[in-house]
């Protein structure tokens, strides 16, 4: 399952990236494989996302968001 | 001043970071440039209590060494570079005490460039907050480094941080974090071998950042390739494994330090600010009232200190004619150089007022939520979510807006945003379209309630926007990024603005803007002067002499000394460029008088409506005369009025599309240091400018 399908308020557990290059920015900012990530809004028009992980809110392009699989 | 030290400042963003900065040296800042890159250079000084010196440079906020952006790229080229003047003795790095984790990823890859190190742990009241206890003993201990703990906000530890700084070592005595070398060993020991570089971890770099570092000649930066070709490195998967080593070991640093509180998971405030602020109706009213405000303040508000300035400088002009002894010096200090002056300073309002509200929206945390609602919008046309601030500004001046584009992180966003601000009606084409406007659009309604001037005016409005927004689609598809544009960005908690960083930024921006953009507005405008206050020849003596002669003495004064300014102005060197530039605006409709004002009004574009009121030698107090004259005004050759339908529209879209400003030529120099951004500029918008005047007039005529 990616990142991008999971619906406002759901969590998920990050397993693995699908895109090298933006995995190395992901995990800079705290999106590690094992963390847990919570949708905490979707932006009015439906894209971008925010995300709430390992204490604090990223917001990231749903096309960014498919590269991260969850558990 | 010679200082003893170089300290550099190292963190995340949203740290605190420039508020510490801040703390540190006061008002004792300079900003200056970085070579290649925009992110201005902040260096400060600092007096140790010892009396000693210390030099504090600010870097730009980063997540990692590894650069996603060109500014970001600054931080490692400081740091590593030997022969960089700047690099630090002492790098003192902001930790978030309530992000500890993601915050120490930079820490570890900056102490393992084994420069001396600082910890100062800003934040420690907000963690306190959240439950989460440091053991600073502990956590000094393990990272073999000093840890002070501060609060930047509240101005508290920075004399202990003043006071660590002043005892720092000259050795890095950092523990090491993780094993550097296991990441590519033959690689890292060739680098070194071959490159004389001592330090491992320094090595690597080099095989990620050659590419892009200036301080390695291209000789070395292809033996690097080749190095990586010969032992398959791949920089990508090797960050990866490096990121993910890093974060094991800052695991396992936080389980010994520090400890989170298990605190029942409560909705925060920041989360209940979010849902209005971003709520699908009620954030974009609220963002629209919001713009509507800032945009009301710099286009209204503003005018009055404007006015304030600008009658300052009358006076002062006038002033000085009178204590000055009559001559070219005087006039040209008096008219040239104040004039330009006054042009500078009739700015500082406007960029106060605009960066009071920027500094303030970015400090509360609510800009990166504009960025986030705007984002899909504005993405699909090559701008960004932060551009929506300087296109809006730009209905009232481009100058505060374009500086205002600072906050954009992309850089292609940033240069699409700058290169289209300018096309956004700012209020010194109102002025212009007013004037032109009235001459020839009838003032009667139409379907009752509609002024048929009104719509004229709205329509130059929505049309400056439609056109902005094309372009800036245009460029998306030809500017060319280097950087891979992502939108992983942090939304921060909401926090009140601390005013004393909204003083300094509306401060220091009118400063540089002063000093750094100001030479070049005063110089173009002291041009201009002179080229309408000077004539080839003995031409001026000879309109002199002509109304001495006793047929004129019947006129009255004024309307004598508004017909010679008329006469002036014509055969003054501006006058004779307007007759050269006449055979290349004849397809747009203009004569060479219109030429004049062309060539008059690139100083700012609200002084065509003065320059037509001396060419047709009317009274710029009275309006209504101006007009009057201009309506009566005939083209010798045809006897036909020279201000028709299309004349009058066709000289709206040359002031809608054309550069004619210098300040935001300069300003544009200024915020892209490359001459190429504002002449390409320059270039566009004049051959746009061009072609839709030319359309328009054939079209109507």
């Amino acid at each position: 399952m990616k990142l991008s399908q999971l619906e406002v308020g759901e969590t998920g557990i990050v397993k693995e990236f699908t895109d090298l290059e933006m995995s190395v920015k992901l995990m800079e900012m705290g999106c590690l494989p094992g963390e847990q990530i919570t949708v905490s809004r979707i932006a009015p028009l439906g894209d971008p996302i925010a995300i709430h992980v390992s204490g604090y809110q990223l917001s990231l392009r749903k096309r960014e968001a498919s590269t991260i699989i969850l558990h | 001043m010679k200082t003893d030290i170089k300290v550099a400042l190292v963190g995340n963003p949203n740290t605190g970071k420039s508020t510490l900065f801040n703390a540190l040296t006061g008002l004792n800042q300079k900003i200056g440039n970085f070579p290649g890159v925009t992110v201005d250079k902040k260096t400060g000084i600092l007096e140790l209590n010892d009396g000693r010196y210390a030099e504090v440079i600010d870097l730009p906020g980063t997540y990692s060494l590894y650069p996603k952006s060109r500014d970001e790229s600054i931080v490692f080229s400081v740091l590593a570079d030997k022969s960089n003047p700047l690099r630090p003795d002492l790098v003192v790095i902001i930790l978030d005490a309530s992000n500890l984790k993601r915050n120490l990823l930079l820490y570890t890859q900056v102490a393992d460039l084994k420069i001396p190190v600082i910890v100062a742990l800003n934040m420690m009241d907000l963690a306190k907050k959240s439950g989460i206890t440091i053991d600073v003993n502990a956590f000094a201990q393990k990272l073999g480094v000093p840890v002070v703990p501060i609060s930047a906000r509240k101005m508290e530890g920075i004399d202990k941080l003043k006071e660590a700084i002043s005892h720092a070592n000259k050795i890095a005595l950092q523990a090491d974090t993780i094993d550097v070398e296991a990441l590519a060993p033959q690689l890292i020991a060739q680098i070194s071998d071959e490159m004389q570089v001592d330090n491992p971890y320094f090595a690597l770099q080099l095989a990620h950042q050659h590419e892009t570092l200036k301080f390695l000649s291209p000789a070395e930066s292809d033996r690097i390739e080749e190095l990586e070709h010969e032992h398959s490195f791949h920089s990508s998967k090797a960050q990866a494994s490096e990121t993910i080593a890093r974060y094991s070991f800052i695991n396992d640093l936080l389980y010994d330090t520090v400890h989170q509180k298990a605190t029942a998971h409560e909705e925060t405030l920041s989360n209940k600010i979010d849902k209005v602020l971003t709520h699908k109706t009620f954030g974009f009213i609220i963002f629209f009232a919001i713009l509507l405000f800032i945009f009301q303040s710099i286009f209204a508000w503003s005018a009055y200190p404007m006015q304030l300035i600008a009658d300052l400088f009358v006076w002062a002009e006038a002033s000085l004619h009178k204590l000055l002894p009559p001559g070219p010096l005087t006039n040209l200090v008096a008219d040239g150089i104040l004039g330009g002056l006054s042009g500078v300073m009739v700015f500082i309002p406007q960029i106060a007022i605009l960066f009071g509200f920027i500094s303030i929206l970015e400090d509360t945390g609510y800009m990166s939520r504009v960025t986030f609602m705007m984002d899909r919008i504005m993405r699909k046309v090559g701008l960004n979510g932060k551009s929506v601030v300087p296109l809006i500004g730009g209905f009232a001046c481009a100058v505060p807006s374009i500086m205002a584009t600072r906050n954009i992180e992309n850089w292609k966003d940033r240069m699409i945003t700058i290169m289209v601000t300018p096309l956004v009606t700012c209020s010194a084409r109102l002025p212009v379209y007013t004037l032109l406007i009235a001459l020839v659009v009838p003032n009667r309604n139409v379907w009752w309630i509609f002024n048929l001037q009104g719509l004229a005016l709205t329509g130059m409005y929505i049309f400056s926007l439609i056109s902005a927004v094309t372009v800036a689609f245009v460029m998306k598809q030809i500017i060319k990024a280097r950087e891979r544009g992502y939108f992983i960005m942090e939304l921060p908690v909401y926090r009140m603005p601390r005013w004393k960083n909204v003083g300094h930024s509306m401060y220091e921006r009118a400063k540089t803007f002063v000093l750094q953009a100001g030479k070049v507005i005063i110089a173009i405008s002291v041009v201009l002067w002179v080229l309408k206050s000077y004539a080839p020849g003995d031409r001026f003596e000879h309109i002199d002499k002509k109304y001495e002669q006793p047929q004129y003495s019947g006129m009255n004064a004024e309307d004598k000394q508004l017909a010679i300014s008329s006469e002036k102005l014509e055969d003054s060197y501006a006058g004779v460029l307007g007759h050269v530039i006449e055979p290349v605006i004849k397809p747009l409709g203009f004569d060479w008088k219109i030429g004049i004002a062309l060539i008059t009004s690139f100083v700012a574009r609200e002084v065509f409506v003065g320059s037509m009121a001396t060419i047709y030698s009317g009274n710029e107090e009275k309006i209504e005369s101006v007009q009057q004259k201009m309506h009566d005004a005939k083209n010798p050759e045809t006897g036909q009025p020279v201000f028709t339908v299309a004349v009058a529209f066709s000289l709206m879209m040359f002031y809608a599309f054309a550069m004619q400003c210098a300040s935001t030529v300069a300003v544009v120099y200024r915020e892209t240091k490359d001459w190429r951004w504002p002449a390409t500029q320059f270039a566009y918008m004049t051959a746009m400018a061009y072609l839709a005047s030319f359309i328009t007039y054939h079209l109507l005529r």
